[in-house]
Protein backbone atom coordinates (compact mmCIF):
# COMPACT_ATOMS: atom_id res chain seq x y z
CA UNK A 1 0.00 0.00 0.00
CA UNK A 2 3.17 2.78 0.93
CA UNK A 3 4.47 1.54 -2.47
CA UNK A 4 1.71 2.56 -4.52
CA UNK A 5 1.09 5.85 -2.30
CA UNK A 6 4.60 6.61 -2.38
CA UNK A 7 4.38 6.44 -6.35
CA UNK A 8 1.40 8.19 -6.67
CA UNK A 9 2.49 11.26 -4.49
CA UNK A 10 5.35 10.94 -6.98
CA UNK A 11 3.36 10.96 -9.87
CA UNK A 12 0.85 13.84 -8.58
CA UNK A 13 4.13 16.20 -7.50
CA UNK A 14 4.54 16.55 -11.68
CA UNK A 15 2.02 18.34 -11.76
CA UNK A 16 3.34 20.86 -9.39
CA UNK A 17 5.91 21.45 -12.10
CA UNK A 18 3.00 22.08 -14.31
CA UNK A 19 1.51 24.44 -11.75
CA UNK A 20 4.57 26.68 -11.60
CA UNK A 21 5.40 26.76 -15.35
CA UNK A 22 1.82 28.23 -15.53
CA UNK A 23 2.26 30.79 -12.94
CA UNK A 24 5.90 31.92 -14.61
CA UNK A 25 3.85 31.98 -17.81
CA UNK A 26 1.38 34.27 -16.80
CA UNK A 27 3.26 36.41 -15.24
CA UNK A 28 5.87 36.32 -18.74
CA UNK A 29 2.63 37.48 -20.39
CA UNK A 30 1.66 40.05 -18.21
CA UNK A 31 2.48 44.00 -17.49
CA UNK A 32 6.18 44.81 -16.52
CA UNK A 33 5.96 46.63 -13.07
CA UNK A 34 9.60 48.25 -13.54
CA UNK A 35 10.19 51.26 -15.45
CA UNK A 36 12.49 52.69 -17.68
CA UNK A 37 13.77 55.51 -14.89
CA UNK A 38 15.04 58.25 -17.09
CA UNK A 39 12.10 58.37 -19.44
CA UNK A 40 9.40 57.42 -17.09
CA UNK A 41 9.01 58.28 -13.86
CA UNK A 42 6.97 57.14 -11.05
CA UNK A 43 3.56 58.06 -10.57
CA UNK A 44 1.88 60.03 -6.70
CA UNK A 45 -0.16 56.58 -6.47
CA UNK A 46 2.77 54.23 -6.95
CA UNK A 47 4.26 56.27 -4.27
CA UNK A 48 2.06 55.45 -1.65
CA UNK A 49 3.46 54.46 1.43
CA UNK A 50 6.87 55.18 0.07
CA UNK A 51 9.45 56.25 2.61
CA UNK A 52 11.77 59.69 1.33
CA UNK A 53 13.97 61.41 3.42
CA UNK A 54 12.09 62.78 6.38
CA UNK A 55 10.10 66.92 5.77
CA UNK A 56 8.24 68.80 7.97
CA UNK A 57 4.80 69.25 8.17
CA UNK A 58 3.49 72.85 7.90
CA UNK A 59 0.72 74.58 9.70
CA UNK A 60 -2.22 74.23 7.67
CA UNK A 61 -3.13 78.12 7.20
CA UNK A 62 0.71 78.93 6.57
CA UNK A 63 2.22 76.00 5.02
CA UNK A 64 5.66 77.61 5.73
CA UNK A 65 6.15 77.68 9.19
CA UNK A 66 5.86 74.22 10.92
CA UNK A 67 3.51 72.61 13.05
CA UNK A 68 7.25 71.18 15.08
CA UNK A 69 6.57 72.36 19.07
CA UNK A 70 10.25 71.33 19.43
CA UNK A 71 9.53 68.82 22.08
CA UNK A 72 12.51 67.06 21.27
CA UNK A 73 10.58 63.26 21.28
CA UNK A 74 11.64 62.74 17.68
CA UNK A 75 15.29 63.14 19.17
CA UNK A 76 15.22 60.88 21.69
CA UNK A 77 13.46 58.32 20.01
CA UNK A 78 15.80 58.22 16.77
CA UNK A 79 18.55 55.16 16.99
CA UNK A 80 20.78 56.65 14.61
CA UNK A 81 20.63 59.92 15.90
CA UNK A 82 20.02 61.84 12.77
CA UNK A 83 18.10 64.55 14.35
CA UNK A 84 18.88 67.49 16.15
CA UNK A 85 16.60 70.44 17.11
CA UNK A 86 17.31 73.96 18.43
CA UNK A 87 15.18 75.14 20.94
CA UNK A 88 13.89 78.63 20.22
CA UNK A 89 14.97 81.05 23.38
CA UNK A 90 12.62 83.50 25.24
CA UNK A 91 13.24 86.85 23.61
CA UNK A 92 15.85 88.95 25.70
CA UNK A 93 13.96 91.73 27.36
CA UNK A 94 15.58 95.08 26.09
CA UNK A 95 16.67 97.39 29.05
CA UNK A 96 13.52 99.57 29.26
CA UNK A 97 11.96 96.62 29.59
CA UNK A 98 13.49 94.77 32.67
CA UNK A 99 13.60 98.25 34.37
CA UNK A 100 9.76 98.31 33.87
CA UNK A 101 9.36 94.61 35.15
CA UNK A 102 11.73 95.32 38.37
CA UNK A 103 9.34 98.32 38.86
CA UNK A 104 6.31 96.36 38.89
CA UNK A 105 7.80 93.72 40.82
CA UNK A 106 8.65 96.09 43.65
CA UNK A 107 5.03 97.55 43.44
CA UNK A 108 3.98 94.07 44.15
CA UNK A 109 2.13 93.53 40.58
CA UNK A 110 2.28 89.97 38.55
CA UNK A 111 4.96 90.03 35.80
CA UNK A 112 4.66 87.65 32.83
CA UNK A 113 8.41 86.84 31.55
CA UNK A 114 8.46 86.84 28.09
CA UNK A 115 8.17 82.45 27.46
CA UNK A 116 10.07 80.92 24.98
CA UNK A 117 7.98 79.90 21.99
CA UNK A 118 7.45 76.49 21.16
CA UNK A 119 9.03 75.98 18.00
CA UNK A 120 12.49 75.20 16.59
CA UNK A 121 14.80 77.73 15.10
CA UNK A 122 17.02 74.68 13.83
CA UNK A 123 15.82 71.34 12.55
CA UNK A 124 18.98 69.76 11.16
CA UNK A 125 18.68 66.07 9.71
CA UNK A 126 21.20 63.98 8.11
CA UNK A 127 19.78 61.34 5.96
CA UNK A 128 23.04 59.30 5.51
CA UNK A 129 22.63 58.21 8.95
CA UNK A 130 18.16 57.67 8.76
CA UNK A 131 17.63 53.95 8.84
CA UNK A 132 14.07 55.53 7.94
CA UNK A 133 12.53 53.15 10.70
CA UNK A 134 9.96 55.85 11.14
CA UNK A 135 10.48 56.15 14.77
CA UNK A 136 10.15 59.89 14.44
CA UNK A 137 7.18 59.70 13.02
CA UNK A 138 5.21 57.58 15.63
CA UNK A 139 6.35 59.43 18.31
CA UNK A 140 5.93 62.69 17.36
CA UNK A 141 3.31 64.47 19.31
CA UNK A 142 1.70 66.59 16.90
CA UNK A 143 2.43 65.04 13.65
CA UNK A 144 4.86 67.57 12.36
CA UNK A 145 7.49 64.98 10.84
CA UNK A 146 6.23 62.94 7.94
CA UNK A 147 8.48 60.68 5.93
CA UNK A 148 8.69 62.43 1.98
CA UNK A 149 7.96 61.38 -1.53
CA UNK A 150 11.36 62.47 -2.80
CA UNK A 151 12.32 59.35 -4.81
CA UNK A 152 14.70 60.53 -6.98
CA UNK A 153 17.23 61.89 -4.13
CA UNK A 154 21.05 61.41 -5.04
CA UNK A 155 23.78 62.91 -4.72
CA UNK A 156 27.82 62.44 -4.71
CA UNK A 157 28.29 64.33 -1.98
CA UNK A 158 27.68 63.54 1.60
CA UNK A 159 27.28 66.85 3.06
CA UNK A 160 24.17 67.23 0.64
CA UNK A 161 22.48 64.59 2.86
CA UNK A 162 22.73 67.00 5.92
CA UNK A 163 19.39 68.86 5.52
CA UNK A 164 17.92 71.57 7.02
CA UNK A 165 14.32 71.15 7.05
CA UNK A 166 13.34 74.27 8.18
CA UNK A 167 14.80 75.69 5.26
CA UNK A 168 13.37 72.69 2.81
CA UNK A 169 9.56 73.52 4.30
CA UNK A 170 10.35 77.43 3.73
CA UNK A 171 11.00 76.84 0.10
CA UNK A 172 7.84 74.20 -0.35
CA UNK A 173 5.62 76.53 1.30
CA UNK A 174 6.85 79.68 -1.07
CA UNK A 175 6.58 77.51 -4.26
CA UNK A 176 3.33 76.38 -2.98
CA UNK A 177 1.82 79.72 -2.59
CA UNK A 178 3.67 80.49 -5.89
CA UNK A 179 1.85 78.01 -7.67
CA UNK A 180 -1.65 79.14 -5.89
CA UNK A 181 -1.14 82.51 -7.01
CA UNK A 182 -0.74 81.32 -10.75
CA UNK A 183 -4.04 79.35 -9.83
CA UNK A 184 -2.46 76.48 -12.18
CA UNK A 185 -1.35 73.55 -9.65
CA UNK A 186 1.76 72.96 -11.49
CA UNK A 187 3.82 69.62 -9.48
CA UNK A 188 6.70 68.91 -11.01
CA UNK A 189 6.44 66.26 -14.29
CA UNK A 190 5.45 63.16 -12.32
CA UNK A 191 3.01 60.24 -13.45
CA UNK A 192 4.11 59.25 -16.89
CA UNK A 193 2.86 55.98 -15.96
CA UNK A 194 0.47 54.74 -13.87
CA UNK A 195 0.56 51.00 -12.76
CA UNK B 1 46.12 20.55 -55.59
CA UNK B 2 43.64 17.81 -57.01
CA UNK B 3 45.44 15.53 -54.23
CA UNK B 4 43.22 17.43 -51.69
CA UNK B 5 40.52 15.14 -51.33
CA UNK B 6 36.42 16.40 -51.73
CA UNK B 7 35.51 15.25 -48.37
CA UNK B 8 37.98 17.07 -46.20
CA UNK B 9 37.13 20.37 -47.84
CA UNK B 10 33.44 19.69 -47.36
CA UNK B 11 34.01 18.85 -43.55
CA UNK B 12 36.27 22.12 -43.54
CA UNK B 13 33.28 24.30 -44.82
CA UNK B 14 30.93 22.57 -42.58
CA UNK B 15 33.31 22.86 -39.25
CA UNK B 16 33.32 27.08 -40.85
CA UNK B 17 29.54 27.08 -41.07
CA UNK B 18 28.48 25.70 -37.90
CA UNK B 19 30.98 27.78 -36.02
CA UNK B 20 29.27 30.86 -37.45
CA UNK B 21 26.56 29.42 -36.53
CA UNK B 22 27.42 28.45 -32.77
CA UNK B 23 28.74 31.99 -32.55
CA UNK B 24 25.45 33.44 -33.70
CA UNK B 25 23.21 31.32 -31.88
CA UNK B 26 25.13 32.38 -28.88
CA UNK B 27 24.53 36.05 -29.12
CA UNK B 28 20.73 35.12 -29.93
CA UNK B 29 20.03 32.66 -26.61
CA UNK B 30 22.32 34.95 -24.26
CA UNK B 31 19.92 37.93 -25.96
CA UNK B 32 16.48 35.90 -25.65
CA UNK B 33 17.60 34.19 -22.27
CA UNK B 34 18.09 37.66 -20.59
CA UNK B 35 14.89 38.63 -21.92
CA UNK B 36 12.80 35.65 -21.15
CA UNK B 37 14.19 35.96 -17.52
CA UNK B 38 13.65 39.50 -17.16
CA UNK B 39 9.63 39.11 -18.44
CA UNK B 40 9.37 36.17 -16.28
CA UNK B 41 10.06 38.19 -13.58
CA UNK B 42 8.07 41.37 -14.79
CA UNK B 43 10.71 43.64 -15.26
CA UNK B 44 11.74 44.68 -19.42
CA UNK B 45 15.67 42.28 -19.53
CA UNK B 46 18.18 44.42 -21.08
CA UNK B 47 17.27 47.76 -22.44
CA UNK B 48 19.99 50.26 -23.03
CA UNK B 49 21.98 48.96 -25.55
CA UNK B 50 20.75 49.27 -29.17
CA UNK B 51 17.06 49.25 -29.42
CA UNK B 52 15.52 46.97 -26.98
CA UNK B 53 18.61 46.11 -25.58
CA UNK B 54 19.40 44.17 -29.17
CA UNK B 55 23.44 45.04 -28.94
CA UNK B 56 23.48 43.78 -25.15
CA UNK B 57 25.07 40.17 -26.45
CA UNK B 58 27.46 41.65 -28.12
CA UNK B 59 28.65 44.18 -25.53
CA UNK B 60 28.64 41.36 -23.52
CA UNK B 61 30.91 39.47 -26.11
CA UNK B 62 33.20 42.41 -26.08
CA UNK B 63 33.79 42.69 -22.35
CA UNK B 64 34.62 39.16 -22.38
CA UNK B 65 37.14 38.93 -24.83
CA UNK B 66 38.57 42.49 -23.60
CA UNK B 67 38.85 41.01 -20.17
CA UNK B 68 42.51 39.85 -18.82
CA UNK B 69 43.23 36.45 -18.80
CA UNK B 70 43.97 35.15 -15.11
CA UNK B 71 45.83 32.28 -13.84
CA UNK B 72 45.30 31.80 -10.31
CA UNK B 73 48.43 31.07 -7.93
CA UNK B 74 49.35 27.03 -7.72
CA UNK B 75 47.15 26.50 -10.00
CA UNK B 76 47.83 23.53 -13.15
CA UNK B 77 47.95 26.10 -15.95
CA UNK B 78 48.41 23.57 -18.81
CA UNK B 79 44.83 21.89 -17.42
CA UNK B 80 43.17 25.10 -16.55
CA UNK B 81 43.83 26.25 -20.29
CA UNK B 82 43.43 22.98 -21.66
CA UNK B 83 39.94 22.53 -19.69
CA UNK B 84 37.39 25.69 -22.07
CA UNK B 85 39.53 24.45 -25.30
CA UNK B 86 38.67 20.70 -24.97
CA UNK B 87 34.95 21.89 -24.41
CA UNK B 88 34.10 23.82 -26.81
CA UNK B 89 36.08 22.29 -29.99
CA UNK B 90 34.16 18.92 -29.79
CA UNK B 91 30.79 21.15 -29.58
CA UNK B 92 31.79 21.86 -33.14
CA UNK B 93 32.14 18.62 -34.38
CA UNK B 94 28.70 17.57 -32.64
CA UNK B 95 27.06 19.41 -35.46
CA UNK B 96 28.43 18.05 -38.53
CA UNK B 97 25.96 14.87 -38.62
CA UNK B 98 23.16 16.90 -37.34
CA UNK B 99 20.54 16.72 -40.34
CA UNK B 100 19.15 20.68 -40.29
CA UNK B 101 17.28 20.41 -43.88
CA UNK B 102 16.77 17.48 -46.47
CA UNK B 103 19.91 18.26 -47.72
CA UNK B 104 21.88 20.45 -45.07
CA UNK B 105 23.71 18.35 -43.33
CA UNK B 106 27.38 18.65 -42.69
CA UNK B 107 28.55 15.05 -42.66
CA UNK B 108 25.70 12.15 -43.77
CA UNK B 109 27.35 9.45 -41.28
CA UNK B 110 25.54 6.25 -40.74
CA UNK B 111 26.83 6.52 -37.19
CA UNK B 112 25.49 10.25 -36.80
CA UNK B 113 23.83 9.45 -33.59
CA UNK B 114 26.81 7.53 -31.66
CA UNK B 115 28.95 10.43 -32.87
CA UNK B 116 27.39 12.73 -31.06
CA UNK B 117 26.59 10.76 -28.11
CA UNK B 118 30.20 10.14 -28.05
CA UNK B 119 31.72 13.37 -28.19
CA UNK B 120 29.61 15.30 -25.75
CA UNK B 121 31.00 13.12 -23.21
CA UNK B 122 34.38 15.57 -23.53
CA UNK B 123 31.95 17.60 -21.83
CA UNK B 124 32.03 16.09 -18.63
CA UNK B 125 36.34 15.81 -19.26
CA UNK B 126 36.75 19.34 -19.98
CA UNK B 127 34.34 20.42 -16.75
CA UNK B 128 36.72 17.78 -14.32
CA UNK B 129 39.69 19.49 -15.28
CA UNK B 130 38.26 22.74 -15.19
CA UNK B 131 37.56 22.24 -11.33
CA UNK B 132 40.83 19.96 -10.69
CA UNK B 133 42.90 22.71 -12.49
CA UNK B 134 41.70 25.63 -10.98
CA UNK B 135 42.88 24.99 -7.41
CA UNK B 136 39.61 25.81 -6.07
CA UNK B 137 37.62 24.46 -3.28
CA UNK B 138 34.33 25.45 -4.58
CA UNK B 139 36.09 23.93 -8.22
CA UNK B 140 36.71 20.65 -7.48
CA UNK B 141 33.26 20.45 -5.36
CA UNK B 142 31.43 21.53 -8.67
CA UNK B 143 33.36 19.48 -11.16
CA UNK B 144 32.68 16.16 -8.76
CA UNK B 145 28.94 16.83 -8.92
CA UNK B 146 29.43 17.40 -12.45
CA UNK B 147 31.08 13.71 -13.14
CA UNK B 148 28.74 12.16 -11.06
CA UNK B 149 25.84 14.17 -12.29
CA UNK B 150 26.44 13.46 -15.88
CA UNK B 151 27.94 10.17 -15.60
CA UNK B 152 24.59 9.32 -14.36
CA UNK B 153 21.92 11.50 -16.66
CA UNK B 154 24.09 9.63 -19.35
CA UNK B 155 22.98 6.16 -19.19
CA UNK B 156 18.71 7.50 -19.49
CA UNK B 157 19.50 9.56 -22.02
CA UNK B 158 21.30 6.61 -24.06
CA UNK B 159 18.36 4.04 -23.05
CA UNK B 160 15.68 6.47 -24.73
CA UNK B 161 17.78 7.39 -27.71
CA UNK B 162 18.48 3.39 -28.42
CA UNK B 163 14.47 3.19 -27.91
CA UNK B 164 14.39 5.10 -31.06
CA UNK B 165 17.43 3.54 -32.56
CA UNK B 166 15.60 0.01 -32.04
CA UNK B 167 12.30 1.18 -34.00
CA UNK B 168 13.97 2.55 -36.84
CA UNK B 169 17.09 0.31 -36.95
CA UNK B 170 19.00 3.43 -37.67
CA UNK B 171 21.41 5.97 -36.10
CA UNK B 172 21.78 8.06 -39.16
CA UNK B 173 19.96 10.99 -37.90
CA UNK B 174 19.31 11.71 -41.28
CA UNK B 175 17.35 8.09 -42.00
CA UNK B 176 15.74 8.67 -38.78
CA UNK B 177 14.36 12.41 -39.68
CA UNK B 178 13.56 11.38 -43.17
CA UNK B 179 11.36 8.07 -41.59
CA UNK B 180 9.12 10.84 -39.59
CA UNK B 181 6.01 12.43 -41.51
CA UNK B 182 5.06 16.02 -42.33
CA UNK B 183 2.13 15.91 -39.62
CA UNK B 184 2.60 16.35 -36.26
CA UNK B 185 1.11 12.86 -35.72
CA UNK B 186 3.58 11.04 -37.66
CA UNK B 187 6.42 11.89 -36.02
CA UNK B 188 7.94 9.70 -33.03
CA UNK B 189 7.01 11.64 -30.34
CA UNK B 190 3.56 10.36 -30.99
CA UNK B 191 5.22 6.58 -30.18
CA UNK B 192 7.48 7.18 -27.60
CA UNK B 193 6.12 9.94 -25.69
CA UNK B 194 8.15 9.20 -22.08
CA UNK B 195 11.55 7.95 -24.48
CA UNK B 196 10.85 12.25 -25.81
CA UNK B 197 10.54 13.05 -21.91
CA UNK B 198 13.14 11.02 -20.36
CA UNK B 199 15.51 12.17 -23.17
CA UNK B 200 14.49 15.97 -22.39
CA UNK B 201 15.06 15.76 -18.77
CA UNK B 202 18.30 13.92 -19.17
CA UNK B 203 19.37 16.41 -21.31
CA UNK B 204 18.68 18.97 -19.14
CA UNK B 205 20.83 16.93 -16.81
CA UNK B 206 23.60 16.45 -18.64
CA UNK B 207 23.67 20.34 -19.99
CA UNK B 208 23.72 21.21 -16.25
CA UNK B 209 20.79 23.57 -17.16
CA UNK B 210 18.67 24.78 -13.82
CA UNK B 211 16.87 22.92 -12.30
CA UNK B 212 20.11 20.54 -12.39
CA UNK B 213 23.01 23.01 -12.31
CA UNK B 214 24.70 21.86 -9.65
CA UNK B 215 27.87 21.92 -11.17
CA UNK B 216 27.98 26.10 -11.17
CA UNK B 217 25.10 26.53 -8.22
CA UNK B 218 25.99 29.90 -7.25
CA UNK B 219 24.15 30.22 -4.27
CA UNK B 220 26.39 27.46 -3.08
CA UNK B 221 29.58 27.27 -5.03
CA UNK B 222 30.24 30.76 -6.22
CA UNK B 223 30.12 29.32 -9.56
CA UNK B 224 31.20 25.93 -9.58
CA UNK B 225 33.89 24.59 -11.76
CA UNK B 226 34.33 27.66 -13.58
CA UNK B 227 34.97 30.22 -10.41
CA UNK B 228 38.11 31.14 -11.44
CA UNK B 229 37.98 31.41 -14.75
CA UNK B 230 37.87 35.09 -16.26
CA UNK B 231 37.32 36.88 -19.70
CA UNK B 232 37.36 34.34 -22.82
CA UNK B 233 38.07 31.06 -20.61
CA UNK B 234 35.02 31.57 -18.81
CA UNK B 235 33.60 32.81 -21.98
CA UNK B 236 34.28 29.54 -24.12
CA UNK B 237 32.36 27.37 -21.22
CA UNK B 238 29.47 29.83 -21.59
CA UNK B 239 29.61 29.23 -25.38
CA UNK B 240 30.04 25.35 -25.23
CA UNK B 241 27.12 25.80 -22.60
CA UNK B 242 24.78 26.88 -25.28
CA UNK B 243 26.06 24.93 -28.24
CA UNK B 244 25.17 22.28 -26.25
CA UNK B 245 21.60 23.05 -25.33
CA UNK B 246 21.44 23.49 -29.20
CA UNK B 247 22.57 20.11 -29.96
CA UNK B 248 20.82 18.16 -27.32
CA UNK B 249 17.45 20.52 -28.93
CA UNK B 250 18.53 19.36 -32.49
CA UNK B 251 18.66 15.75 -31.48
CA UNK B 252 15.38 15.57 -29.96
CA UNK B 253 13.95 17.88 -32.43
CA UNK B 254 15.52 15.07 -34.97
CA UNK B 255 14.80 11.78 -33.21
CA UNK B 256 11.32 12.86 -31.68
CA UNK B 257 9.38 15.69 -33.46
CA UNK B 258 10.15 15.25 -37.27
CA UNK B 259 13.64 17.09 -37.38
CA UNK B 260 13.05 19.48 -40.62
CA UNK B 261 9.74 17.66 -41.70
CA UNK B 262 7.07 20.11 -41.04
CA UNK B 263 3.18 20.64 -42.21
CA UNK B 264 3.10 22.21 -45.97
CA UNK B 265 6.82 23.37 -46.32
CA UNK B 266 9.45 20.74 -45.40
CA UNK B 267 12.56 22.16 -45.00
CA UNK B 268 15.48 23.86 -42.44
CA UNK B 269 12.94 26.57 -41.55
CA UNK B 270 10.91 23.64 -39.34
CA UNK B 271 13.82 22.44 -37.91
CA UNK B 272 15.20 25.97 -36.38
CA UNK B 273 11.93 26.52 -34.91
CA UNK B 274 11.23 23.71 -33.52
CA UNK B 275 14.73 23.69 -32.12
CA UNK B 276 14.28 26.97 -30.61
CA UNK B 277 10.80 25.77 -29.25
CA UNK B 278 12.67 23.51 -27.30
CA UNK B 279 15.57 26.45 -26.24
CA UNK B 280 12.46 28.31 -25.10
CA UNK B 281 11.40 25.59 -23.04
CA UNK B 282 14.90 24.70 -21.73
CA UNK B 283 14.89 28.41 -20.97
CA UNK B 284 11.34 28.71 -19.08
CA UNK B 285 12.06 25.77 -17.26
CA UNK B 286 15.29 27.87 -15.51
CA UNK B 287 13.31 30.84 -14.62
CA UNK B 288 10.43 29.03 -12.85
CA UNK B 289 12.17 25.68 -11.07
CA UNK B 290 13.94 26.15 -7.96
CA UNK B 291 17.80 23.97 -8.16
CA UNK B 292 17.29 20.58 -7.36
CA UNK B 293 18.93 19.01 -4.19
CA UNK B 294 22.11 16.46 -4.90
CA UNK B 295 20.65 13.42 -3.59
CA UNK B 296 17.00 14.35 -4.94
CA UNK B 297 19.23 14.75 -8.64
CA UNK B 298 20.46 11.14 -8.23
CA UNK B 299 16.81 9.64 -7.03
CA UNK B 300 15.57 11.19 -9.91
CA UNK B 301 17.64 9.81 -12.08
CA UNK B 302 18.41 6.48 -10.55
CA UNK B 303 14.65 5.52 -9.27
CA UNK B 304 12.73 6.77 -11.83
CA UNK B 305 14.11 8.08 -15.17
CA UNK B 306 17.08 4.74 -15.39
CA UNK B 307 14.06 2.15 -14.81
CA UNK B 308 11.60 4.10 -16.77
CA UNK B 309 13.75 4.24 -19.78
CA UNK B 310 14.86 0.33 -19.46
CA UNK B 311 11.13 -0.59 -19.24
CA UNK B 312 10.42 1.20 -22.11
CA UNK B 313 13.10 0.02 -24.45
CA UNK B 314 12.23 -3.59 -23.49
CA UNK B 315 8.63 -2.83 -24.68
CA UNK B 316 10.27 -0.88 -28.15
CA UNK B 317 12.36 -3.98 -28.33
CA UNK B 318 9.24 -6.72 -28.06
CA UNK B 319 6.93 -4.26 -30.05
CA UNK B 320 9.58 -4.19 -33.16
CA UNK B 321 10.37 -8.14 -32.61
CA UNK B 322 6.77 -8.71 -32.85
CA UNK B 323 5.54 -6.81 -35.82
Amino acid sequence: MTAIKKIWDNVSGLWSLVVGLKITGKAFMDKQVTLHYPRETVSDSQLEGFRGPLELVGKPKVPASPKCIACMMCVSACPSGCISITKAKAPKPTEAELQAMKEAEERGEKVVKPKAPKEPTKFMYDFSLCSLCGSCVENCAVGAIRFSDNVYFASTDRNAFKMDLLYRLEVKGQRQEQAKAESAPQEPEKSTKEG
Amino acid sequence: MSQIPVELVKILIALVAVAAFVGLNGLVLVYLERKVAGHIQRRPGPFEVGPHGLLQPLADAVKLIGKQLFTPKNADGFLFWLAPILSFMPVLLLFLPLPFGPKLTGMNLNLGLLLILAFSGLNVLATCLAGWGSNNKYGILGAARAVSQSVAYEIPLLLSVLAIAFQTGSLNLSEVVAGQGSWPWQWNFMVQPLAFIIFFVSALGETNRAPFDLAEAESELTAGFHTEYSGMGFGMFFLAEYANMIVVCSVAVALFLGGWNGPFFDGAWWFLAKVYVLLLVMIWLRWTFPRVRFDQLLNLNWKWLMPLALLNLLITAFVTKLS
